[in-house]
């Protein structure tokens, strides 16, 4: 009854090879990785003999997938930020008093004198007016200020500002969805800022990860230190506005005395020739968010400091008409024709936006600062060396424990030790190419799973050669032994493979890092031994019996 | 000439003693409890935060000097130890510094690392900094909290899933083994102040792992055997059990023994600790699948009747009809 139909040796045959196929670039670590860099290099645009050369060091037709190599291997830096999101409330609120002033100010002969109260809380805005019986009035007029809260896709019926009066005050506070959405937005903005920052300095496959609701984890292969990634995030970009002198597509073009020239960031080939002091510089601006203007196309809304806000004030009522350059990094973001005087410090851009575009502007930008301060949590750093002598020592282990497993079943169990063999080469090949593929990454924990799972793989190999020996003594015949023993060895098998996978699933929730890296590798083992031992040993056992037709079988 | 390591037909009789191998375990585990709570645990910077650096110098490490340098910076605790590996030649020189949480801050300064780089570079021009780990009080805690949790997880899904497929004497007899595992192993890096790091926690879950798989193994058999031999004392169905199995044991245990052998001489000292306590875990994991497991179910007894009301038992086998 040993028999396997012709699909399903086909199936198992070809998971082999593709198991091989894609375990394969692994081994040629150095060629393959450059080959992808090259590709990516290329695709963007770049070239160069060099990119050439490394790309034909690998052939196209073949897998180039690669096990992703954790940062205790490869080396660099990895960060654990907190941002103090709550620090951006009291910078809202306390820019919010300009605007507050004004609108009072404007009311004046009704409310009388306004003057802003100190306050313990630093994310609250007290304002009194000096005509207490209007105290209702008043607040009304403040809460005319409140824009809709800007939520995930689009502007909810939620305002953005709480208004109440306490005693002879006005307190103006943020609202609990804007709060909400305050955090958000800085969460957001500090992740892209970092981004940016981290891609800056062209660093490979970078990992920016927000973490829960107030976290950031950084990863940075190939950085020397910890320290010098937090240099990185912490140094400020510049943002600036200038006035604009003309605009020009030569690159090389004489700016003339006091002026610069700026290539445009989202137009190649535009360059502005801009006057080389700023108006205002970013350090002025406090706020900029995505908005609408007065004919519902998106725009972007912002506001300056109080000093920052009377330098544009006075500049736009005079330039009216004319554009102005708003510069991040010596990169033109945009230079919108200035369309009214801007008084108050806050003020709009408009164009030719959608509503992603906007946001992302609004981010540009914000981003010449970190929204918030961020405490480091945790930070490790790897050197290169090391993680290389990790990577080397490894080998060594795994190749050794290998030669000794492979030895020691050879021994025990003679023409089947070398069955159970292929399928222990076959399946750590099955771990790589299953790695390789979901890009898995693979740390010094989650080397040591691999050998201890080329250690533990043979264990459901043995589990049926141990009962297809026991059953040789009372089973009429090889055949029936081998089909018995798989068959009462399964219920085994599966319990006890079943158990341990359950605790890879837990570790895999439960750790991070360089543990789940661990739990990866062991869960992973797991599955591909049961795929070969149940599969791949039966259908060379059934090969061997249809080719010998043993008597007995020396197990 | 076929390898055996173990006789075809053995008949060794596992509970003879079972009082003293009881008693055993029990006394190894209080003594393991002990050192817990006398010595305590060596813990990591992932539990206790903290900053550990691993420096390498071309020098001979002096404890003394890169103590009174860093001594001068009023870090509070330093602890430093020298790191030795067979594969070090003899111009690598490694120690790991550990510098205790610092008030007011999560993780440590750049400032404060560069002061440590220059005071014990006054000492050795040639030492770097080989790796830096700083983990702040907040995270140490969340990690000894996740930690924990995932450990009691662990436990609870596996005496879960056994009493689902046996019956709930082997659940317990199972999480019995498992407990016993993971205090010997925590009483062994207490006693021998191995640090006790996050990666060790990934050991005791896979010890709980590796320790389960063998048990499952017996019970398995000790499930099979109950039905083929309805008549037969639990004791002796036991025995024969373990009997049954125990070539399979050792096979397992060698091969697995290897790998890790191999990885404990080889793999570095960056996981050594790891691989210890799996190594550790693996011996006495196949121990108390036999001595612990088994003699808590032989205590506990079982239920005889499976051939009747087999849907009311809450054990089911795979593969093989029941009827």
């Amino acid at each position: 009854m040993l028999q396997i139909p012709m699909w399903k040796r086909i199936l198992i045959w070809s998971t082999c090879a593709l198991a091989l196929l894609f375990a394969m670039p692994n081994l040629f670590y150095d060629r393959v990785e450059r080959h992808n860099d090259a590709v990516v290099a290329l695709d963007t645009g770049q070239s160069g003999a060099a990119l050439d050369a490394d790309k034909a060091a690998w052939p196209a037709f073949l897998p180039g997938f690669l096990v992703n190599l954790g940062l205790d291997l490869r080396g660099g830096a990895h960060l654990l930020a907190e941002v103090r999101v709550s620090d951006v409330y009291a910078d809202r609120i306390d820019g919010m008093w300009p605007a507050v002033r004004d609108r009072l100010a404007s009311e004046r002969e009704t409310v009388g004198a306004v003057r802003r109260m100190p306050s313990d809380d630093a994310g609250e805005l007290r304002v009194r007016v000096a005509n207490a019986a209007t105290i209702e009035q008043a607040a009304g007029y403040v809460r005319e200020l409140a824009q809709p809260t800007e939520s995930l896709g689009g502007f909810g019926a939620a305002r953005d500002l709480d208004v109440r009066i306490d005693g002879e005050d006005i307190v103006v506070t943020l609202s609990e969805a804007e709060r909400a959405a305050t955090d958000e937005r800085t969460m957001r903005l500090s992740l892209e800022i970092i981004r940016r920052r981290v891609d800056e300095a062209g660093t490979r496959e970078p990992t920016i990860q927000r973490q829960g609701a107030d976290r950031i984890l950084i990863q940075v292969p190939g950085i020397g230190s910890a320290e010098e990634l937090k240099a990185l995030i912490g140094t400020t970009a510049r943002l600036t506005f200038h006035s604009v002198v003309r605009v020009t597509s030569d690159p090389d073009e004489v700016p003339g005395p006091r002026n610069v020239i700026y290539p445009s960031m989202d137009e190649p080939g535009t360059y502005y020739v801009v006057d080389q002091t700023p108006v205002v510089t970013g350090d002025q601006l406090v706020d900029a968010q995505p908005g609408m203007d007065q004919n519902n196309r998106p725009a972007v809304n912002f506001r300056f400091n109080p000093a920052g806000g009377r330098a544009f004030g006075l500049y736009t009522a005079e330039n009216i008409g004319n554009p102005f350059a708003i510069v991040l990094d010596s990169e033109v973001v945009s230079a919108p024709v200035i369309q009214s005087h801007i008084a108050g410090g806050s003020g709009i851009i408009t164009g030719r936006f959608t509503v992603e575009e906007t946001s992302r502007l609004a981010v540009l930008l914000r981003s010449g600062a970190l929204p918030a301060e961020m405490d480091f949590l945790e930070e490790r750093t790897v050197g290169p060396e090391l993680g290389q002598d990790s990577i080397d020592a490894g080998k060594i282990a795994a190749i050794v424990a290998m030669i000794a497993v492979l030895g020691f079943m050879l021994a025990s169990y003679g023409v089947f030790g070398i069955i159970a063999n292929i399928a222990l080469v076959l399946n750590v090949s099955m771990i790589f190419a299953l790695l390789s593929l979901i890009g898995a990454t693979l740390t010094l924990p989650g080397i040591a799973g691999i050998v201890l799972t080329i250690g533990m793989a043979v264990d459901a190999t043995v589990l049926i050669f141990e009962r297809i020996r026991e059953e040789m003594r009372t089973a009429k015949g090889p055949a029936r032994a081998i089909e018995l023993g798989y068959e009462k060895a399964l219920s085994a098998i599966l319990d006890a493979n079943i158990t341990t996978f359950i605790t890879a699933l837990i570790l895999f929730a439960m750790g991070s890092g360089p543990v789940r890296g661990f739990a990866v590798t062991l869960g992973l083992g797991i599955l591909t031994s049961v795929f070969t031992a149940l599969m791949v040993t039966r259908l060379m056992m059934v090969i061997y019996f249809e080719r010998r037709r043993p008597k007995t079988l020396a197990i | 000439m076929r390898l055996k390591l173990v006789p075809q037909d053995t008949n060794i009789e596992f509970f003879r003693h079972w009082k003293v191998t009881f008693g055993a375990s029990a006394v190894a585990m209080v003594l393991s409890i002990a050192a817990f709570l006398v010595m305590g645990l060596n813990f990591g910077i992932d539990f206790r935060g903290g900053t550990s650096i691993r420096t390498e110098a071309q020098a001979p490490v002096d404890i003394a000097a890169y103590r009174g340098a860093i001594a001068d910076l009023g870090f509070g605790d330093v602890a430093i130890t020298e790191v030795f590996d067979p594969a070090f030649a003899s111009d690598r020189n490694v120690a790991m510094v550990r510098i205790q949480a610092q008030e007011g801050v999560e993780a440590i300064t750049p400032e404060q690392i560069g002061a440590v780089r220059d005071a014990l570079q006054a000492v050795d021009p040639s030492l770097s900094f080989a790796a830096v780990d700083s983990v702040g009080p907040k995270v140490s805690g969340e990690l000894i909290q996740s930690a924990v949790i995932s450990v009691v997880l662990a436990l609870a899904a596996v005496l879960f899933y056994i009493w689902l497929r046996f019956e709930w004497q082997f659940s317990v007899g199972a999480v019995a083994a498992l407990v016993h595992d993971v205090v010997l192993t925590i009483g062994v890096f207490s006693l021998l102040q191995i640090r006790f790091d996050l990666a060790i926690i990934a050991a005791l879950l896979t010890i709980v792992g590796y320790s389960l798989n063998d048990t499952v193994v017996v019970f398995d058999r000790v499930r099979e055997n109950l039905i083929k031999f309805k008549k037969r004392p639990m004791k002796e169905v036991l025995n024969l059990s373990i009997n049954d199995t125990l070539s399979r044991t050792v096979m397992t245990s060698v091969t697995t023994l290897l790998a890790l052998i191999s990885l404990f001489v080889l793999g570095g000292d960056v996981i050594r600790g790891f691989v210890f306590a799996m190594i550790w875990g693996v011996i006495v994991g196949t121990y108390s699948s036999v001595f612990v497991a088994s003699a808590v179910l032989l205590r506990l007894g079982v239920k005889r009747d499976w051939s009747k009301n087999s849907g009311d038992s809450a054990g089911t086998q795979f593969g093989v009809k029941e009827g």
